[in-house]
């Protein structure tokens, strides 16, 4: 592969010296005109060429929508995240609405009014009904989506403990790695600090707090389905991300104050794992990966695992060499399965206890 | 009017007795034009540096299991058999960041043309201190050797990205790169923000006190009004960047917690207590964000008057245009926190900047408009700098429509920090501002040179850039909706991004071509210089200030009077009544040319 991608980089480099040469040649040779501004021929091959790039444009973008579309996020696991996709659609139609008409009308231009020397340019200076409609054009249609992005906005973003029956967990993160605290029975976090960090304690939970007693650390986040989750997030060190982009949610997640960011997870990871884009997507991959293992293999290393989708969270905010791969699991599941899976879970004074008892 | 006044008696100056030595006209020079061309060159220097890094890292990102032994012919250590260390390649994303931002769009873009270009444009004999002038280029100069320097220390460069966010930025334990690396970065861009400030000052003073007799504000080219206004963005924006690095160095150095709080790091608690992070994003977008209309406000300058002189018509809606710089140059101070929607700060002020992030859209799109408007029946010369033109609308476009999407607080939640920001700000900022400086270069190269740069080059060079920027920016935007975060050193980790490698080869593929395309830039410049075909004195027919001035440099640019001017610059294809052009057979009038007998004045 390197000595195949040298030899393409030299390759390419070899024609564009050829290619420059060449180029030289013939500029020299065939007219006296060297004056280097452009002349007739030039405007007009260059006025075709712009019209050829506004094809290669629309045709990129057909290419890209077509042959990415499964690269768009499946449908919303979260409830706000349905009213996020469609408010992303509006404005997604809108903008290539307007791509296309601005990008055909520039290059058109281009071609169409290509210089001729007998041409004559118009004298057109000003006219102010037109850049007033295209002032105004802009405003009301910013307008609407501003409103429309601001209503969204603010139903993510207010965050009301009061209201139904909340679960609050908090996320933990660290170089590199993250921690998911619930809050227990109490269903209220214990006071913390990074001063209290020491032994197992290494959230830094006040063990004089009792509302600290039940709370209960874990390295996987499990989540009831259709019940609202808030999460508090809290950084040992320096700003990290918690980006969760099945759920539509991302809040960065800061040293020395308490982040937060809500959500309602409304399809478990069964129904994820079976919904048919997941399926095709899951498919994809693992054969990609099965070629990939195929090469590994024959170079006498391990092959890849097969894939299996599971929701995730990811860092997304730089924080250091291990960036890349600060991942936690996801998993959203019935009400019973969640409680079951809890269960099995120390809570804060088991572990502390545990821990004195050696 | 006393700046008249003034340029009247600086007119009776003699510049011309001055002897001058090698080292007075060349390095230590005074004169703007020269001083342009330090900053030019300087700035290429430092877009090669800035360029390379991207290539390696977009190597590491295509093919993350291959062992290229560049990277250690490159890196050294950091390269070790030919494996690419997680650490260099934030640094390299850092300092590419950092220098093609700050060095090449803001010191090579607009120290460039706003030296060249604003005494030149206005009828002055210089700027309003020539010394000054010099001071501000070598302190850019200091800075560019110190960010360089850097990259040659033990525990790597700067790697807490471009934004150096605090807590990454101001703790060696966190990474390596924020020891002594984060010191260099720190002090070069203060001596840099030095520099800036003194150039930016020296470009308003000019603009308001040295124009010629008749060069009234509405009588200024476009680029003009482009590079007094982002001087003024400078002036009011930098001073907060350099506040927030002086900040950061405090905590770095001497133990203060402006930025820090409740830090528990490699099994130590730090003393720190109070800061927040969050008061360091806000002070650095406050530059940031005007940065990018630093950045690209210069490029839209010199597109506006390129588009014109091609076109042979005026620009369109003059009033207009000039109402949109301002526009967007008020506006782009109040739109900061759009960069922090989910930094933790406050909902309601995410609601606040996401109105005014998208009433910048507006002034935005009028420009884009106007631009389409002005091509509409003219008789286009598809020379290079136009093609740059054009190119330059059409990513600026792409780019800016996608900002509708970024902009929108709701929207960000989940495109935020994903590779769909990079194709944006690359596309809007980036692309934009180089195709800007790639047009001024071949527009201006006559004046600065006295030759002219090859066509046919200048053709291959645009095309293979033109596509090989979409190649490389289109396809990111959807793997960016796809999740994807910036900034990661592999994307193996997670399974999920497997069907993305793809399209991570193809774009590495694209932005290598682009590279390559950019030595034929290289060349073309350089041969130029020495071999190109000697310039005349007005080679694209165009009615501004600097075509009257003679093709062989002279300090005090015009020999005798300084002329004066009788009209706006863009008198294209203006006819009488009878539709005859106003100058008998020429489609163009220079400012310097009376009005005719019966020809009306336009009120633009």
């Amino acid at each position: 592969m390197t000595v195949f991608l040298t030899l393409v980089v030299i390759a390419l480099f070899g024609i564009t010296l050829w290619q420059m040469s060449k180029i030289l040649k013939l500029s020299q040779l065939k007219n006296a005109d060297n004056s280097q501004v452009a002349n007739d021929k030039d405007n007009d091959l260059q006025g075709k060429l712009m019209l050829g790039f506004v094809i290669f444009l629309y045709v990129l973008t057909v290419y890209c929508f077509v042959q990415y579309r499964s690269f768009f996020l499946p449908e919303s696991a979260s409830e706000h995240g349905v009213d996020y996709d469609q408010l992303m659609f509006i404005s997604m139609v809108l903008i290539m609405f307007v791509q296309i008409i601005t990008q055909g009308l520039l290059h058109y231009f281009a071609y169409k009014y290509r210089g001729k020397k007998e041409n004559k340019a118009l004298f057109f200076a000003d006219n102010d009904k037109l850049e007033f409609i295209w002032t105004i054009i802009p405003v009301i249609v910013l307008a609407g989506l501003i409103i429309y992005g601001l209503f969204t906005w603010t139903d993510i973003m207010n965050i009301d403990e009061e209201e139904g029956d909340p679960l609050i967990v908090e996320l933990y993160a660290y170089q590199f790695d993250w921690r998911a605290r619930y809050a227990g029975e109490d269903n209220e976090l214990g006071k913390a600090n990074v001063r209290f960090i020491e032994g197992v304690n290494t959230l830094g939970i006040d063990a004089s707090d009792t509302y600290g007693n039940d709370d209960k650390i874990t390295t996987e986040l499990h989540l009831p389905v259709n019940r609202k989750v808030i999460f508090k997030m809290r950084s040992q060190d320096v700003l990290h991300s918690a980006y969760m982009p099945f759920f539509r949610a991302q809040m960065n997640v800061v040293p020395g104050m308490i982040t937060e960011f809500a959500y309602t997870p409304t399809l478990t990871s069964e129904e994820m794992k079976n919904d048919p884009y997941m399926i095709d997507k899951v498919a994809t991959i693992n054969k990609i990966r099965r070629e990939k293992s195929k090469k590994l293999v024959a170079a006498g290393e391990e092959p890849l695992d097969v894939y299996e989708f599971e929701y995730y969270l990811l860092c997304n905010k730089i924080c250091g060499v291990s960036h890349y791969n600060m991942q936690m699991k996801i998993v959203v599941e019935s009400e019973e399965d969640y409680e079951a899976w809890l269960k099995t879970q120390p809570t804060f004074k088991e572990q502390l206890s545990a821990q004195a008892s050696n | 009017m006393s700046a008249i006044a003034h340029a009247e008696d600086h007119a009776h100056d003699d510049h011309g007795h001055h002897k001058e030595t090698f080292i007075t006209k060349y390095i230590f020079s005074q004169d703007h034009k020269m001083i342009s061309k330090q900053y030019l060159i300087t700035g290429l220097i430092m877009g090669i540096i800035g360029i390379a890094m991207s290539i390696l890292f977009r190597m590491q990102l295509a093919w993350p299991d291959h062992k290229f032994t560049i990277y250690e012919v490159l890196l050294g250590k950091f390269g070790e058999d030919g494996v690419m260390d997680p650490g260099i390649y934030l640094a390299l994303v850092t300092i590419h960041g950092t220098i093609m931002v700050f060095f090449v769009l803001t010191a090579g873009l607009s120290g460039t043309f706003s030296n060249l270009l604003i005494p030149l444009q206005i009828g002055a004999r210089d700027m309003a201190s020539g010394f000054l002038n010099m001071i501000s280029y070598w302190l850019f100069f200091l800075s560019s050797i110190i960010m360089v320097f850097s990259l040659f220390v033990e525990a790597g460069p700067a790697s807490a990205g471009w934004t150096i966010y605090p807590p990454l930025s101001a703790l060696p334990q966190a990474i390596g790169g924020s020891g002594a690396g984060m010191t260099l970065w720190l002090v070069s861009m203060a001596i840099f923000i030095a520099s800036s400030l003194l150039g930016s000052l020296n470009y308003v003073v000019t603009v308001i006190n040295l124009r010629t007799k008749g060069m009234s504000m509405t009588r200024m080219p476009l680029t003009i009004w482009a590079f007094f206004v982002t001087a003024i963005i400078g002036v009011v924006s930098f001073p907060v960047l350099l506040s927030a690095a002086l900040l950061l160095i405090m905590d770095r150095s001497f133990g203060t917690s402006f930025y820090l709080s409740d830090i528990y790091i490699q099994g130590e608690v730090l003393h720190n207590q109070g800061g927040s992070p969050v008061l360091f994003e806000h002070l650095f977008w406050f530059l940031g964000h005007p940065e990018v209309y630093i950045v690209l406000l210069p490029a839209l300058g010199i597109t506006s008057e390129i588009i014109a002189t091609n076109s042979r018509k005026p620009i369109f809606g003059y009033r207009a245009m000039v109402a949109s710089i301002l526009a967007i140059a008020f506006l782009s101070t109040i739109v900061w926190g759009h960069h922090m929607f989910i930094s933790g700060m406050n909902p309601f002020l995410g609601s606040v900047f996401t109105f005014t992030t998208l009433l910048i859209a507006i002034p935005s799109a009028v420009k884009a408009f106007n631009y389409i408007t002005t091509l509409w029946k003219g008789n286009l010369q598809l020379n290079p700098a136009m093609l740059f033109s054009i190119g330059l609308v059409s990513t600026f476009i792409t780019g800016g429509l996608t900002g509708i999407i970024l902009g929108d607080s709701t929207l960000d939640i989940n495109v935020h920090d994903t590779y769909f920001v990079v194709a944006h700000f690359h596309l809007v900022m980036g692309i934009s501002a180089l195709y800007g400086l790639f047009a001024g270069v071949y527009h201006w190269f006559p004046k600065m040179y006295g030759k002219m740069m090859n066509k046919n080059l200048g053709y291959i060079h645009f095309w293979v850039t033109a596509i090989g920027a979409y190649g490389v920016f289109f396809p990111m935007h959807f793997v960016g909706m796809a999740g994807l975060p910036r900034r990661y050193y592999t994307n193996s980790n997670f399974p999920y991004f497997d069907d993305l490698a793809d399209t991570n080869i193809l774009i590495t593929v694209f932005a290598l071509i682009t590279a390559a395309a950019q030595l034929v830039f290289l060349y073309n410049f350089i041969s130029s210089i020495f071999y190109g075909k000697k310039a005349v004195q007005n080679p694209w027919k165009s009615n501004t200030l600097e075509w009257t001035t003679p093709v062989e440099h002279m300090h005090g640019n015009w020999p005798g009077e300084i002329p004066s001017v009788h009209r706006w610059p863009y008198d294209y294809s203006k006819t009488n009544e009878n539709g005859e052009y106003v100058i008998a057979g020429q489609d163009y009038v220079s400012q310097i040319v009376p009005l005719q007998e019966g020809e009306e004045e336009l009120h633009h």
